[in-house]
């Protein structure tokens, strides 16, 4: 057993309905007790769709596990077709029903349906959303190409010469972190380097459209979490290649134009960004400079939380102090990237990890998903959302991708909004005694009071937690110079004080013990 | 104009089988964990338990949840861990970190039940090992024999063998079903005008103020899905009085009413301490009754209010009931409701969602009833909605809610008439 607070991601069969509501044509039935239907509401009020997930529930209750639940999976597959006459059915179940065992695949093909049934196998109870999302997308792609899968050693068919090269765009589901933008921001970026778009999916996807999936000349891996498996199979199938670059970040933007230069065999090296594109001027543009070096926790899906740290340290000037993921399933690259920024790689799904992580690391801003937002909310740290899960507002009515060169404006805006504007943050270090720039004061373009309450109680508890051990004292007259520190700094001073004079058995913190470890951590 | 005739026949209700769409009873922790300030609930379930909590209640994180999902997994389940002591294992990490936690719920769930995982003995077990810090219950919150509101009578049923018993000579007034504090501080303050002194509520506050019962007791639900409870607590000596539930002036008066005619209270003494609230009552249920009355309401079966609710906007706001459907029909508990409402109303026990959603689709209701998972895909379709969930935890009950009822139910008629977009 596995004491769990907060998810990061839910079981298998939530990434089932991931694609399948995705999709056009397809439709789910899940065997599964009541309540799970409550997967629904995921879709149509955290996204706000407006038709209901493509998915039909068994509904099964106590009084009939005595009896026939497989007569009921059949009845619901039956109805299910009549009703919705998808193209494709696939078959899964929920945690309850995997236990008890029904077998619903198998009941489901001898049916004799006059569509495709495809067999889901969801194991509830090792694996999760991401790895059910990535499971489904794969066996409906194998399900319905490998039929026309050319024997070894077929020669691959050439693209006429003057034809512009077609690329699949494959990972973007419902439910995703800005899929829908990205979708269009990526098709813009591709049409102006001269390469189209064969298919998109699973977003907006019908069976038709996979069965055209081969005609493209290779794969864009856009979320890897959720179609790595599949572009592995199409490379090894139909020998597709595969870009794996994800383009978040003016320097991804440009790596990822160079590998599609590379594999589709067409001239890139004029494209320039559009003028549109100013992320890099911004970042250079001098109320930016005090983002240098500014502390940053990074926590998400592997993907995003990997392009965050790459965008923060190149182009940004943030030092990274944290790097991490709930995907186990792509540890490696997270681990990888973590070495690069010389910070300790978190592979965990433990939100109070993460949280005493966090913490730990006294980062000044957190990225991470709508769980450390909380985090950061209750460490009283500004914070912006980079990865699902996601909450409402991270699905925005306008349009917000993080990919392409218009992702790098959106995620410069993100980033920067929570924090002071590199003025007012001069400012306030220069009348810190000032009745109007005053610790109180909130970051002007922030409303009121907002932040205050969150920082004060960040800082209580550490007292109080000092106070269990009075190894050290502030003397009068330090704790009046620690006053005149800036406020968004000063706990971290008073931390690092605190740790300087511990380290050094010093019992009572005084002036100069203050600038001593001013100096000593001074960077 | 003719007059409206009350009073349903149960015979004439319809009952249906087939796709749900409401939550399992794991969603009550979402206000027990609210009402019950030293509580903790954890869930020994799936990772699909872990997921609908945070769902059902991902607007409350303000703190360290005082819930939490035990996990099973493969190794629970193939036998490869002993499942008491991993839980006993959890238990131990739950309680060290909330040091504050006075009792513990043990929750079963669809998969601990198929496992037949006995969370009673569990709970005997570590209630010994924790006496006198933590005591430790047991329910179930499974969809398999719960939908929704259930939760709460299954939670609430794992205490009535722990209640104190009721001096021989004393007698009580016990409220049943969770409220939130200032509608019981204001039912507290009604029964002590009206004579009643010795009210207690079920659940408490805290789970040291567990109130007492027996021969001595008369109890009187305020909430109608708790019908588990009500007959153990009639099992321990209680007597349950015939009411209607506390929804709107009716609902309320007729409430008090049964409380007093069990106490031996004059009913000019009723009269004389209602007069006030209901006066004031219909004066704000003079407003939103002007823009419900004529407007066409369906219920989705889901939270078991909808009877009690559908009889107060038909005869308190003047809407036309088009279709009242419920998950599960107490008719005992009910009759009360029952006879209250329109006569001829179609009644519906169960569901079968699809053809519910076609029924819907014909009589295009001007508001209807149901879950968050169908609310925008309906808006969608043109039908405005309301929300069931928000009726199970808002302060609704009572005469000064009474106008906040109703205006739940015309926020999204006013909403309608007001975008132009």
């Amino acid at each position: 057993m596995q004491l769990t607070l907060w998810s990061y991601e839910g079981p298998p069969h939530i990434g089932a309905m991931r694609i399948v509501t995705s999709m056009t044509g397809v439709h789910l039935v899940l065997h599964a007790p009541q309540g799970d239907t409550y997967a629904d509401l995921l879709f149509t009020m955290i996204e706000r769709r407006s038709q209901r997930p493509p998915v039909s529930y068994t509904s099964f209750q106590a009084r009939e596990l005595g009896g026939d639940t497989a007569e009921l999976v059949k009845r619901t597959i039956q109805e299910t077709f009549d009703r919705f006459r998808p193209q494709l059915i696939l078959i899964g179940e929920s945690c309850t029903a995997e236990l008890i065992q029904d077998q619903p695949g198998a009941l489901a093909q001898g049916m004799e349906l006059p569509i495709p049934v495809l067999a889901l196998e969801l194991p509830a109870y090792t694996r999760k959303e991401n790895w059910g999302a990535s499971e489904t997308f794969y066996q409906l792609v194998r399900g319905l190409l490998k039929s026309r899968v050319p024997a070894p050693g077929t020669e691959r068919e050439l693209r006429h010469s003057r034809a512009r090269p077609l690329a699949n765009l494959l990972g973007p589901t419902a439910l995703g972190f800005r899929c829908r933008d990205d979708v269009v921001e990526i098709t813009r970026l591709l049409d102006s380097i001269g390469v189209g778009v064969n298919v998109v999916a699973p977003l907006g996807a019908s069976p038709q459209d996979v069965l055209r999936l081969p005609e493209a000349d290779f794969n864009v891996c856009l979320y890897p979490e959720i179609a790595d498996q599949t572009c592995d199979w199409l490379r090894r199938s139909f020998g597709q290649p595969t870009i794996k670059t994800v383009p978040i970040g003016i320097g991804a933007i440009h790596d990822f134009i160079a590998e599609i230069g590379r594999v589709a065999g067409i001239d890139v090296g004029t494209t320039v960004a559009p003028s549109s594109a100013r992320m890099a001027w911004y970042s250079r543009s001098v109320d930016s400079t005090y983002l240098t070096g500014k502390r940053v926790f990074i926590f998400g899906d592997a993907t995003h939380a990997v392009a965050a740290a790459r965008m923060a340290t190149e182009e940004l000037g943030l030092m990274v102090v944290g790097l991490g993921t709930y995907a186990r399933e792509f540890a490696r690259e997270v681990r990888e990237a973590a070495k690069r920024y010389g910070v300790e790689p978190l592979i965990t799904d433990d939100y109070l990890e993460v949280e005493a992580r966090v913490a730990e690391a006294h980062p000044e801003l957190v990225l991470g998903t709508q769980m450390e937002r909380h985090i950061a909310k209750r460490l009283g740290v500004p914070c912006a959302v980079i990865s699902a899960p996601a909450h409402i507002q991270d699905f925005p009515a306008r349009y917000a991708p993080q990919m392409g060169f218009e992702g790098a404006n959106v995620i410069f805006d993100t980033w920067v909004h929570p924090l002071m504007m590199g003025l007012e943050e001069h400012l306030i270090t220069m009348f810190r005694e000032d009745f109007e720039f005053h610790e109180g004061a909130a970051p002007s373009h922030l409303g009121g009071m907002a932040t205050r309450p969150a920082l004060t109680a960040a800082v209580v508890p550490e007292e109080a937690a000092a106070e269990e051990t009075p190894a050290t004292t502030w003397a009068m007259e330090a704790e009046q110079e620690l006053k005149k520190i800036p406020f968004f700094v000063r706990g971290k001073a008073r931390r690092n004080t605190e740790r300087f004079a511990q380290e050094r058995g010093i019992t009572t913190i005084t002036v100069e013990t203050l600038y001593d470890a001013k100096a000593h951590f001074g960077r | 104009m003719t007059t409206p005739v009350f009073g349903c026949d149960v015979a004439n209700i319809v009952y249906e089988r087939g796709q749900r769409q409401a939550f399992c009873g794991l969603a009550g922790i979402v206000w027990l964990h609210r009402k019950i300030q030293d509580a903790f609930f954890l869930v020994v379930g799936s990772r699909t338990c872990a997921h609908l909590l945070q769902s059902a209640a991902g607007v409350m994180i303000f703190a360290e949840p005082r819930f939490a999902t035990a996990i099973l997994q493969e190794r629970d389940l193939a036998g490869m861990a002993d499942c008491n002591q991993e839980l006993d294992r959890v238990v131990a990490e739950v309680l060290g970190r909330r040091p504050d936690i006075k009792s513990l719920f043990l929750v079963g769930s669809c998969p601990s039940e198929v496992i037949k995982l006995d969370l009673n003995k569990a709970a005997e077990r570590l209630s010994a090992q924790y006496q006198g810090r933590v005591q430790v219950f047991d329910y179930s919150g499974s969809g398999l024999d719960t939908t929704f509101t259930q939760g709460e009578d299954t939670c609430l049923l794992a205490l009535v063998p722990h209640l104190p018993a009721l001096p021989a000579t004393e007698r009580n007034l016990l409220i049943l079903g969770t409220l939130p504090d200032v509608v019981e501080d204001q039912f507290t303050r009604l029964f002590t005008e009206l004579g009643i002194t010795t009210v207690h509520f079920l659940p408490p506050r805290r789970i040291d103020a567990l109130p007492p019962v027996g021969a001595g007791t008369t109890l009187l639900l305020a909430q109608p899905f708790l019908g588990e409870t009500a007959r153990a607590l009639q099992k321990r000596g209680a007597t349950l009085l015939t009411a209607p539930y506390p929804f709107g002036v009716e609902g309320t008066l007729g409430w008090l009413r049964a409380a007093t005619e069990a106490w031996g209270i004059a009913a000019e003494r009723l009269d004389t301490v209602t007069a006030a609230p209901i006066a004031r009552a219909q004066q704000a249920l003079s407003r939103q009754r002007a823009l419900l009355s004529g407007k066409r309401i369906t219920f989705l079966p889901d939270s078991q209010l909808e009877i009690p609710l559908a009889r107060f906007l038909a005869r308190e706001c003047g809407m036309e009931l088009v279709e009242v459907a419920t998950p599960f029909l107490e008719r005992q508990l009910m009759a009360p409701e029952l006879a209250l409402l329109p006569a001829g109303v179609r009644l519906t026990e169960g569901q079968d969602l699809e053809a519910q959603l076609e029924r819907l689709r014909t009589d295009r209701p001007d508001l209807t009833v149901c879950g968050l998972g169908l609310a925008n895909p309906l808006e969608a379709e043109g039908l405005r909605t309301k929300w069931s969930i928000e009726l199970v935890f808002s302060p609704v009950h009572g005469f000064d809610q009474a106008a906040d009822l109703a205006e739940l139910f015309a926020r999204p008629l006013v909403r309608g008439a007001l975008l132009q977009v």
